[in-house]
């Protein structure tokens, strides 16, 4: 329970959905930690669970889902078993999440101010003059001009970049020690998207707050995150500091990703192909999931690869990585 | 170039009026004065085209690319401005030319879904305009649509099957085939690799070339991604708030770009290669193109704006060989 234990850490997270047609195993076997003043990007492709992950840490899994397995520890403390008060008082509070889509945050038929008061006071002792001076000092906090002002204001007086703002503001007020991004900027333009970027550095920075960032962009993630964990088909495939995953991936699955992505020394040449698409996860068979779309597969891969470490500080599920002196 | 230029635009402009609503009627009948509002979604835009070019079209949300693209494509029609095609006006030919030169522009969309008529077969939706417009006839036309699968990378067992049986991936390709299949010179595609997942996209971007090298094919290559537009472009436009602010041959736009919204752009795309970066964002928001600011529409957001800025638009010039661009920075002042 020391200061020192990493604001995260998540073991063997399972997280399955119980659906007519059978189990998906949306989450399966998850792990990675995350450190104050830290942030790790979870980068997979549409469908490999990141959001199911973030939404499990949060405790707002509904059925047919359900967390069958693992542990979640926050700032030391358990919280898979958790109860439903103790969680709401940890959500919007210690832990707070932001959405691709700023309005599942965000309700349209409230002023921004009414909101973000609500939010403060729902975990803090405080007065409602206190609460409005914290709601426009976090406004402030994200860029927003004459932020006074914009307190009066709903959701639809804002352009998309700027509910954006709002609602990291909103999960700013009550300074978390997490923050769990899904996607937030994936719909905006490259200079907003900068911007979001910009705040969500400076809040690590200066209050030491950890953040996991969701993305299915690896560019983003270069450029942002300390750490990556790679996600594909329910399971992290491969994490490690940034540089050294981006520079020297060694799961196959990785390695053809950052080949697919466009870059300056690639121009006009082809780009990687990684042949197929991704598995859906209903029923899926036992053994490696990316099995049918590996250059490097082979019999043993028919089971479960577990995680290991080819090389040091780096996590890898794969029978076959790209590892010098075994290739 | 010019000789050879495929499509030619030339002081195009595009007008929306948003006409007022009931409710709008209604309170101007009631004494206020609620005006239709026009947006200025393309403003004086000249481009060219050469024959076998890959020509990048590059800007934010709402800057006027699809527009752009609608237009030059024959789906929509300008408020001003001609279009050359093989050096021929596309408003002055006959019908019957018309209708053979909109067959040789074809337009790729961003949601191959929306795109696809969910109630038709893969083989109707990729015979069905070949066979209308006689490219061939009803006994080649099995076989044919084989072919323009086959090219496009899918099995020809799917012609029977209906969109929703698809992937995203594999529904782009059908939209390919789907424009393919009329066989076009000129492809616009508009954000067409945008909703996909990354290996597929590199899937898709890879068929692209390889038709441009198989068919000869030239494309208006639309996207706000500015990492797949370097990849894929010869050229590239920089739009913003419908007017092109500068254009350059990709590896000189990108090694030195001269307008101050292109460096602010290239500053700020993310790259593989660019890891623990300061992020130092352009202030302000992006303005609405209905009030669009006077003068040069960045004033209001460029570092270096002076008062001139603020008054007069700068014109799109030639400030070096093969470069052009919008500021009025490069009047040396
Ligand atoms: N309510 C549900 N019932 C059944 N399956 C579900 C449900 N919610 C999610 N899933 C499945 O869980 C898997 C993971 O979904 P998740 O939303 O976490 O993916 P993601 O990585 O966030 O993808 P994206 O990039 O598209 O947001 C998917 O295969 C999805 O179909
Ligand atoms: N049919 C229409 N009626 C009224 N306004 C329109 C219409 N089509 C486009 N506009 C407006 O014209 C401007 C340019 O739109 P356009 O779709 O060309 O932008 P874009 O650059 O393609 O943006 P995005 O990147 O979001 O696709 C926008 O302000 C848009 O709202
Ligand atoms: S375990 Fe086998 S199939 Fe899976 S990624 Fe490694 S080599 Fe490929
Ligand atoms: S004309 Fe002025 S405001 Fe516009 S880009 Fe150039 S310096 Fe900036
Ligand atoms: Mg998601
Ligand atoms: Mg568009």
């Amino acid at each position: 329970m020391g200061t020192d234990a990493p604001a995260l850490k998540v073991e063997n997270l399972e997280t399955h959905f119980f659906t007519k047609a059978g189990v998906v195993k949306a989450v399966d076997g998850v792990g990675f930690s995350v450190e104050r003043a830290q942030i790790l990007g979870l980068v997979g492709e549409s469908g490999s669970g990141k959001s199911v992950t973030g939404f499990s840490i949060l405790g707002l899994v509904d059925p047919p889902g359900r967390v069958v397995g693992g542990r979640i520890e926050f700032m030391g403390e358990d919280i898979a078993n958790a109860d439903e008060a103790r969680m709401q008082s940890l959500r919007g509070n210690r832990i707070a999440m932001i959405f691709q889509d700023p309005m599942m945050t965000l309700n349209p038929v409230l002023r921004i101010e009414t909101q973000m008061v609500e939010t403060v006071l729902a975990h803090r002792k405080v007065d409602r003059a206190a609460a409005r001076a914290r709601a426009r000092d976090a406004l402030g906090q994200v860029g927003i001009p004459s932020p006074d002002e914009r307190l009066a204001a709903y959701p639809h007086q804002f352009s998309g970049g700027m509910r954006q703002r709002v609602a990291i503001a909103i999960a700013l007020l009550n300074d978390p020690d997490l923050i769990i991004a899904d996607e937030p900027t994936t719909a905006l333009d490259v200079t907003i998207q900068a911007q979001i970027l910009h705040e969500a550095q400076k809040l690590c920075r200066e209050r030491g707050t950890a953040m996991i960032w969701i993305t299915h962009d690896l560019t983003v993630i270069a450029g942002l995150a300390d750490k990556v964990s790679v996600m594909y088909a329910g399971r992290i495939v491969e994490a490690g500091a940034i540089d050294d995953v981006l520079d020297h991936p060694v799961h196959p699955y990785t390695k053809g990703l950052i080949g697919s992505v466009p870059s300056r020394n690639k121009r006009g040449a082809p780009l990687y192909q990684i042949p197929g698409m991704t598995p859906a996860l209903l029923n899926l068979a036992p053994g490696c999931a990316f099995r049918e779309r590996c250059p490097r597969a082979a019999p043993a891969c028919l089971e479960q690869p577990a995680p290991s470490e080819p090389v040091p500080g780096r996590s890898v599920r794969c029978f076959r990585p790209y590892v010098e002196a075994a290739s | 170039m010019s000789g050879s230029a495929l499509v030619e635009i030339q002081g195009l402009s595009k007008r929306f009026v948003k006409t007022l609503d009931l409710a709008g009627k209604l309170a101007n009948k009631l004494g206020s004065s609620i005006r239709e509002e026009t947006v200025h979604a393309l403003d004086g835009v000249d481009m060219t085209v050469a024959k076998g070019e890959v020509v990048g079209l590059v800007g934010e949300s709402g800057c006027g690319k699809s527009t752009l693209g609608r237009i030059v494509a024959g789906i929509l029609a300008p408020s001003e401005g001609r279009i050359l095609y093989d050096g021929r006006d596309v408003a002055a030919l006959a019908p019957a030319e018309a209708k053979a030169v909109a067959l040789k522009a074809q337009m790729i969309f961003q949601d191959p879904f929306a795109s696809l008529n969910p109630r038709m077969r893969v083989r109707d939706i990729v015979g069905e305009a070949p066979l209308v417009h006689g490219l061939v006839t009803r006994g080649e036309l099995e076989s044919y649509v084989d072919e323009v699968l086959l090219r496009c990378g899918l099995d020809t067992s799917f012609k029977r099957r209906y969109p929703h049986q698809f992937s995203g991936g594999q529904r782009q390709r059908i939209g390919i085939a789907r424009a393919l299949a009329v066989r076009p010179d000129f492809i616009v595609c508009d954000e067409a690799v945008a909703a996909l997942d990354v290996s597929i996209q590199a899937q898709i971007l890879n068929l692209f070339i390889k038709l441009r090298e198989e068919l000869g094919l030239t494309y208006l290559f639309i996207s706000h991604d500015l990492g797949v537009v370097e990849h894929i472009s010869d050229r590239v436009y920089i739009m913003y708030l419908g007017r092109i602010v500068e254009m350059a041959v990709t590896e000189d736009l990108f090694a030195a770009p001269n307008h101050p919204y292109t460096k602010a752009l290239l500053r700020e795309v993310p790259r593989l290669e660019t890891r623990h970066s300061d992020f130092l964002p352009v202030e302000g928001e992006i303005p609405s193109p209905l009030d669009p600011p006077r003068g040069c529409h960045f004033h209001p957001r460029c570092p270096h704006a002076t008062r001139r800025c603020g008054e007069e638009a700068p014109t799109l010039r030639e400030i070096s060989p093969g470069r052009q661009s919008a500021c009025h920075l490069n009047d040396g002042v």
